[in-house]
């Protein structure tokens, strides 16, 4: 039996080729799907998720010059007073000369200059970059020595991208909700 | 292992045993009548060094976790409270955070063994990737294992090392997100690095069984590089063997014991004693010592995605170093003009992991970029073409004939104390 396809010579498909292929592509569609639910158990569980909601924060404490941190998602985001020397070096820049070209005008709320907002985490790796260090006293990044302006975008260093703005809106003018 | 088991039960119970599971040949086969060559010097101890350090760290780890807590507010807590509150607790923690280091100095002088004697070279490839294999397992499980206390270290090098995944161009902050359980480094990610941190050993001794099993198929490369032919050229692993090893392995754990008991936190970082902020980089972050340089090529290179492939580039690479290396010549004894570059290539490595240790900055950035450049010069131009163009001295016909030439002066001293018997020295 397991051999009167081979032993009578004929190469046609048989119904033990039709079994093999149906019962390995079976194997295959249960491996697949056996597999996921321990890939899936590795994404962001549903607390954290759930976490995850907006936070609001009141600017009134927040002298001009001075920089907040909080957590959103277990992220860190850095809330920015900026002066008017710092708003100035931000836009007194050839854009198109930054490794990551983005005016200062798309990174915060129009009307809105004083006030930047971006995740506290340097786009190389991960590290919370120092404020008012380096060359542009923007932020500079203790680990691998990125350098970082008064906008947050990348100025020197292995850092690819600037500092992500995260999405938040201003509920008055001394309030924000990030997320 | 070695295919050709002498062993004889002499009980009755033995025989019954044998016939069912010749386990008792085995071991006798290649852990007592094995022939080794019989010109190993010191260099080849480092294996059953490194045997020892798996076994020590899966012992104390297994009885640090029966203390420890994984979980994010609580692991620093639970390891201060190993230090102080359990019996013995400073001790296994001290034993088994020194014994880290001690394996990874263990490994690397038991690779730059392989390098310089050319251990890698046929027929001993596979037990060479083998090896480089196992070296990525410690490294993994080193990792995890040092983001376990929950420190100040452990929570920024965890942020740092899981973020080189998010270099890989449009899945890399999935990966990263994955690897998490969230949007950051948090109790999620402690929890199953504690567990991989637990399975990890595991499979390096499984790896380690198949290492060990791979040796035995051509045996021990030696000194003198070329295989041995005859009985002359060996001796049996016991008891001429067991012996060096147990001399190499107690100078070796007097070392260890040395650290562990005297300087246990020199190779630490003072940082990790402070408890792990999500909102607070240390302003100097290193990691520890092992992956040094390592962490100096990373940093070498000005793009993250260069610079992380150059990371991984530099291990990957020694994958490949058998068919890199062109010479005919195995053992570095023979090869005058390798011997240089070998010798520049191990400074440079101790370089690097000094530069590693550096801020990234100005000088140290540049003097990064030139090691790194001979790191990689070393494997992709220098051994290819050394074995074209360099010419080596003879080797010697057989390990007994190497041997032999070195009785020489042996020979020659013999006379001169029978010429003058009544002068000691």
């Amino acid at each position: 039996m397991a051999n009167s396809g081979s032993a009578s010579g004929h190469t046609e498909h048989t119904r033990r080729d039709f079994l093999f292929i149906a019962t390995g592509a079976a194997a295959a569609v249960g491996v697949a799907s056996t597999l996921w639910p321990f890939i899936s158990q590795m994404a962001p569980d549903a607390a954290t998720v759930a976490a995850g909601a907006p936070v609001e924060i009141d600017l009134t404490p927040v002298a001009e010059g001075q920089i907040v941190k909080l957590f959103w998602r277990g992220k860190l985001v850095f809330v920015r007073h900026r002066t008017a020397a710092e708003i100035k070096s931000a836009r007194d820049v050839d854009v198109a000369s930054l490794p990551d070209p983005q005016p200062d005008s798309a990174r915060v709320k129009e009307g809105k200059d004083q006030w930047l907002v971006v995740y506290g985490s340097c786009t190389h790796l991960g590290c919370v970059p120092l404020g008012n260090e380096g060359a542009f006293q923007g932020w500079q990044c203790p680990c691998h020595g990125s350098v970082f302006d008064t906008s947050g975008r990348i100025r020197q260093g292995p850092a690819p991208t600037n500092l992500p703005v995260p999405p938040y809106a201003f509920l008055s003018d001394t309030k924000i909700q990030i997320g | 292992m070695s295919g050709h088991s002498t062993y004889v039960p002499k009980s009755a119970f033995g025989k019954w045993f044998e016939s069912r599971l010749p386990i008792m040949g085995l071991i006798h086969s290649s852990l007592l009548t094995f022939p080794n060559p019989r010109n190993l010097n010191y260099f080849w101890t480092f294996g059953g060094i490194l045997a020892f350090m798996l076994v020590s760290q899966i012992i104390t780890g297994i009885v640090l976790a029966m203390h420890y807590t994984p979980h994010a507010d609580m692991a620093f807590n639970s390891v201060e409270h190993i230090m102080r509150d359990v019996n013995y607790g400073w001790m296994l923690r001290y034993l088994h955070a020194n014994g880290a280091s001690m394996f990874f100095i263990a490994v690397y002088i038991h690779m730059f063994r392989g390098f310089y004697y050319g251990s890698y070279k046929a027929p001993r490839e596979v037990l060479w990737i083998l090896g480089v294999i196992i070296f990525l397992l410690m490294m993994a499980t080193a990792f995890m294992g040092y983001v376990l206390p929950w420190g100040q270290m452990s929570f920024w090098g965890a942020t740092v090392i899981t973020n080189l995944f998010s270099a890989i161009p449009g899945v890399g902050e999935t990966i990263v997100t994955f690897l998490w359980g969230g949007y950051a480094v948090d109790n999620p990610t402690l929890n199953r690095f504690f567990s991989l941190h637990y399975l990890l050993p595991f499979m390096i001794a499984g790896v380690v069984i198949l290492h060990i099993w791979a040796l035995h198929v051509p045996g021990s490369n030696n000194p003198a590089g070329v295989e041995k032919k005859t009985e002359k050229d060996t001796l049996p692993f016991h008891p001429y063997f067991t012996v060096k090893d147990a001399l190499a392995l107690v100078v070796f754990l007097m070392m260890f014991v040395w650290f562990a008991f005297y300087i246990p936190n020199f190779l630490g970082h003072a940082d990790n004693y402070i408890e792990a902020n999500a909102a607070v980089t240390p302003a100097h972050i290193v990691p520890e010592w092992y992956f040094l340089p390592f962490y100096a090529i990373l940093r070498a290179i000005p793009d993250k995605l260069l610079g992380v492939m150059a990371m991984f580039g530099s291990i990957a690479i020694m994958l490949f170093l058998p068919w890199l290396d062109t010479s005919k010549v195995r053992s570095g004894n023979y090869r005058p003009v390798f011997q240089v570059f070998f010798w520049l290539f191990a400074i440079n490595c101790v370089i690097l992991g000094w530069l590693g240790s550096k801020p990234a900055q100005g000088g140290y950035v540049t003097a990064s970029q030139i090691c790194t450049a001979y790191y990689f010069i070393y494997f992709i131009v220098v051994l290819p073409l050394l074995g074209l163009f360099e010419r080596p001295k003879p080797i010697p016909v057989s390990i007994a004939d190497s041997i032999l030439g070195r009785s020489g002066s042996a020979a020659a001293m013999a006379s001169g104390a029978a010429a003058s018997p009544n002068t000691k020295g």
